[in-house]
């Protein structure tokens, strides 16, 4: 232990004793940056209105209530709904464009890129107010379409900026190989290039999923009445009173979206062939 | 060889070249007309609200009651200070933890570098909520602390200033260390060997060396947590409790509850060339690519 | 003009016919009514350096680039305006650009299924494609576990297995090693010689177009310089770019006086006719160069000189003149056992001597 504390650290040789400040401050930030989110769960899981940590009385309680109410179950099954359907329509518009743009001139490439950014550029709540703007106008406020189109909005330059990069380390000679072999541009394309993109193709497909699941401003505009989403309600709540319930709802939320980015991941980490 | 003789097919070609070029394009238009309809036509739309009076006829009444009335003043001031002291609050804690992780071999790093992604992936609501659990008056936090005896009577840290600032700090935070690992981590170690072999102490290597080498991250990183301060809304709205009123908060107030669109619309704008105005400068410094990586939710 | 027809032209080889063909990005001329022929079931290279169009003109001929205007015939055929994959041709990427998610078998059965080959007749054309690039039995292996030289005779049987009528061949040996690469030109060229379609190959590497080739287009800045079997380019080059970039040559400036032309005050016996240029260059291969005694040989260009340097390189050596005029020239060598003893040594005087048959005449355009 002492040998170690006199080693040294870095290439300017100052030893790992030194630093000890650095490591403890470091520890402490990285526990305050996962604690908050993982003392929920068990938080959930307290029978009492305050939600205790650690819970004095266990209970499957508010999940009780969760599940029970029509409201509730209503709004998730929209959340779902919409974050499968964003998921559907986001990832091949995004795939199609970041091979339009990876096979296009640069002038034109750079300019279009630009374009396709911008959802994530301006602030959200402007994106939130534009489309509710839009949406009463064509008369599709508050309806499961203009939400998922909202959604695919946003969830668009997550596809294109993931899968472009993997088109970038990508051989284009090998889809020149299959044309010259016989292949039709199309056909090319899929027989030689999205199988070997495909990783990237489900990793932005999870992230659209995850980008309309969890979102909540433009949610707050364009979702409504029935088509409520779960977020929107949850914010709702917590603007009036701490419902104990949303404990339950964000457990759960946590579980789907590490489980979700953890499958993200490994496909992501499974190094693409070739 | 005669010309006549021999076809050149300049038209064909050309013909063929410009078939091809719409082809192309045609691939990204369904992803082009997304954005165009629900993004470029609608923000374009309010743009243009902004100069429409009550009246419904031109008029600059929306930018001048920005200027003119105290409370607008006020949610512009508001919101810059929470950005302000939000962002130096990241810088003050990510550059460190940063530096911490970059230090460590890959495979560690990229482990510790999970308790920085798994908040960034959870849900932004679920994140607030638990401030809100935390940081109420029978909260861990007050109960803890006065466990500990650090002070006698639960001290009011949510619904007000101090609540969102801890919040937004927490939900900020991976915006600035993500870019900030990503750079640091390819500063060349040979240039810290150097600055060592020429007589500089580990403190002074940093100072001179590092934290210079470091600055366009820590740049970028920082301009990315402020434009982001700027129109956040979920987070003070929960945490600040009506207290801590922000611009994007009084938009849609402006809108759900006044139907004031020339009100909401002008101050949209003025958010939205603020925005635009800082990510370009950001861009300088730090690739688009690496900026759009880093941020989600 | 040499009739040189390869050996076996296959009775289905088709002749290219190249007439005009521009490309210009921009400012910049890729190609520059470029126009030649390709003989039916001839091994054609075109050579040149990077950049000079070599490449550009390989992927007009496969469809991939599309030129500005110009004609290219396979045979009768107008293809220029013919997609790439309706041209039937085959052909080889300098980085093999194999399917990695697929076998050995999955990327030469390829284009036999796009054909839809039936399965029985496309195993016995892959099984053939392999052996004929002496690869049998590799059929069920990762593209990954090949080694370099493997993966480009997989690329070779990928491209031959659809029997295509023209192959093109993109420096297809650049990433090799030497001894394999030496090993592969020859292999190539059988393989040619075997199925007799006609090829058309592309290297920056002289000795590799040398050694394989029944013709040469030689293509500097999107032009062709000059196209000729390897003999006549070595021999007879038609310019001072072809003279500079084939073979070692050394270049010096003579005048052209009445009838004859003077080095120095020296009129050159040459064996061909002066050519029709202001300015004239004398070409020396050092190969061709020989240090002479005082015996006098009509025939024989005398240059007198002082050494400068003598290089032993094994095989062979280099020994450096110095001229009168200062230009300094190279003789080469081969040793034999007692040869650095023979030689002058650095700052004898010196007599070099070319034969009149090698002495050689380009004009000095620029």
């Amino acid at each position: 232990m002492i040998h170690w504390l006199n080693s040294p650290a870095s290439e300017t040789q100052i030893t790992h004793a030194r630093r000890l400040w650095l490591y403890a401050l470091s520890i402490v930030i990285m526990l305050l940056l996962v604690a908050p989110t993982l003392i929920v769960i068990p938080m959930s899981f307290s029978d009492s209105q305050y939600l205790e940590f650690p819970p004095e009385t266990w209970s499957l309680r508010w999940y009780r209530h969760y599940f029970g109410s029509p409201e509730w179950m209503a709004a998730t099954a929209t959340s779902l709904k919409a974050a499968f359907l964003t998921m559907l329509v986001a990832t091949p518009i995004g795939v199609l464009a970041a091979y339009g743009l990876h096979t296009s001139s640069i002038r034109y490439g750079r300019l279009a890129l630009a374009l396709l950014i911008t959802p994530m550029m301006v602030p959200l709540i402007l994106v939130a107010v534009g489309a509710f703007y839009v949406y009463v106008k064509l008369k599709i406020q508050y309806t499961l379409l203009g939400l998922v189109m909202a959604h695919s909005l946003l969830a668009l330059p997550l596809v294109v900026l993931v899968v472009g990069s993997a088109l970038k380390s990508f051989d284009l000679n090998q889809e020149l190989a299959a044309r010259s072999l016989g292949a039709p541009r199309w056909k090319a394309f899929v027989t030689v290039t999205l199988p070997q993109i495909r990783f990237a193709v489900t990793t932005s497909a999870l992230l659209a999923f995850l980008t309309s699941f969890d979102e909540v401003v433009v949610a707050m505009f364009v979702s409504g009445g029935d088509n409520a989403t779960l977020t929107r309600n949850m914010f709702n709540a917590l603007r009036d009173q701490i419902d104990p319930t949303i404990a339950s709802i964000s457990t759960i939320m946590i579980i789907v979206t590490t489980v979700l980015m953890v499958l993200a991941l490994t496909f992501g980490k499974a190094k693409d062939p070739g | 060889m005669s010309g006549t003789a021999v076809e050149t097919h300049e038209d064909g070609l050309r013909h063929d070249a410009r078939r091809e070029r719409w082809a192309l394009f045609g691939l990204s238009s369904p992803a082009l007309i997304l954005v165009l309809v629900i993004l470029i036509i609608p923000v374009g739309w309010l743009f243009y609200l902004s100069f429409i009076g009550a009246d419904g006829q031109f008029s600059l009444e929306n930018y001048q009651r920005m200027v003119d009335r105290k409370s607008y003043r006020r949610i512009f001031e508001t919101t810059f200070q929470v950005s302000l002291i939000t962002t130096g609050l990241c810088i003050l804690i990510g550059y460190p933890l940063a530096y911490f992780l970059s230090q460590l071999p890959n495979r560690i790093a990229g482990l510790c570098l999970i308790t920085v992604l798994l908040p960034f992936w959870t849900s932004l609501l679920v994140r607030t909520y638990a401030w809100l659990v935390l940081l109420q008056k029978r909260g861990l936090v007050n109960t803890w602390a006065m466990d500990l005896g650090l002070w006698d009577e639960p001290i009011k840290m949510v619904h007000n200033l101090t609540g969102t600032l801890i919040g937004m700090v927490h939900i900020m935070l991976p915006f600035l260390v993500l870019p900030l690992y990503g750079s640091m981590r390819a500063i060349n170690r040979d240039y810290l060997k150097a600055a060592s072999n020429l007589g500089a102490s580990p403190t002074r290597a940093f100072w001179t060396v590092f934290f210079p080498l470091s600055g366009p991250g820590l740049f970028a990183g920082s301009l990315i947590v402020f434009v982001l301060c700027l129109g956040f809304y979920v987070t003070p709205a929960v945490l600040g409790g009506g207290k801590v009123i922000m611009v994007s908060m009084k938009i849609a107030s402006n809108i759900e509850l006044f139907v004031n669109w020339g009100a909401a619309s002008a101050m949209g704008v003025v958010l939205l060339l603020l925005t635009m105005l800082i990510l370009w400068v950001a861009s300088r410094f730090l690739r688009l690519e690496q900026l759009a990586g880093s941020g989600h939710g | 003009m040499s009739q040189d027809e390869s050996p076996h032209p296959a009775a289905d080889a088709l002749p290219i016919t190249i007439r005009g063909v521009t490309k210009t990005y921009g400012a910049v001329h890729a190609l520059n009514e470029v126009s030649l022929d390709v003989r039916s079931g001839e091994f054609l290279t075109l050579l040149g350096a990077s950049g000079s169009g070599k490449t550009t003109l390989l992927m007009v001929l496969a469809g991939f680039t599309r030129p500005d205007r110009g004609s290219v015939k396979f045979g009768e055929t107008e293809i220029i305006r013919t997609p790439p994959h309706l041209r039937g041709v085959g052909m080889v990427f300098q980085n093999y650009a194999l399917f990695p998610h697929m076998t050995v078998d999955g990327n030469v059965g390829y284009p036999l299924r796009l054909r839809r080959v039936p399965a029985q007749q496309a195993q016995e054309r892959i099984e053939q494609a392999l052996e004929t690039v002496q690869l049998g039995g590799f059929g069920g292996r990762q593209i990954d576990q090949l080694s370099g030289g493997q993966k480009q005779r997989v690329a070779l049987a990928r491209a031959i297995v659809f029997e295509p009528r023209i192959l093109l061949m993109d420096e297809p040996l650049s990433a090799l090693d030497k001894k394999l690469r030496d090993r592969m030109q020859i292999e190539l060229r059988d393989l040619h010689d075997t199925l007799g379609m006609t090829t058309v190959y592309v290297t920056h590497d002289q000795r590799e177009a040398l050694t394989m080739s029944d013709r040469i287009a030689v293509i500097n800045h999107g032009r062709l310089m000059q196209l000729d079997d390897p003999t006549r380019l070595y021999e007879r080059p038609a310019n001072r770019f072809v003279a500079d970039f084939i073979g070692d040559s050394m270049f010096v400036p003579v005048r052209r006086r009445g009838d004859s032309v003077y080095h120095g005050d020296t009129a050159l016996t040459l064996s061909d006719p002066i050519p029709e240029a202001d300015a004239l260059l004398l070409l020396l291969r050092p190969e061709r160069l020989q240090v002479l005694d005082d015996d006098p040989d009509p025939a024989m260009n005398r240059f007198a000189g002082t050494v400068s340097n003598l290089v032993y390189q094994g095989d062979s050596y280099l020994l450096y003149a110095q001229l009168t005029d200062s230009v300094e020239i190279a003789l080469r060598g081969m040793t034999r056992r007692d040869t650095l003893d023979t030689l002058p040594k650095v700052g004898d005087p010196v007599t070099i001597g070319v034969h009149a048959d090698d002495t050689l005449l380009i004009a000095d355009e620029d």
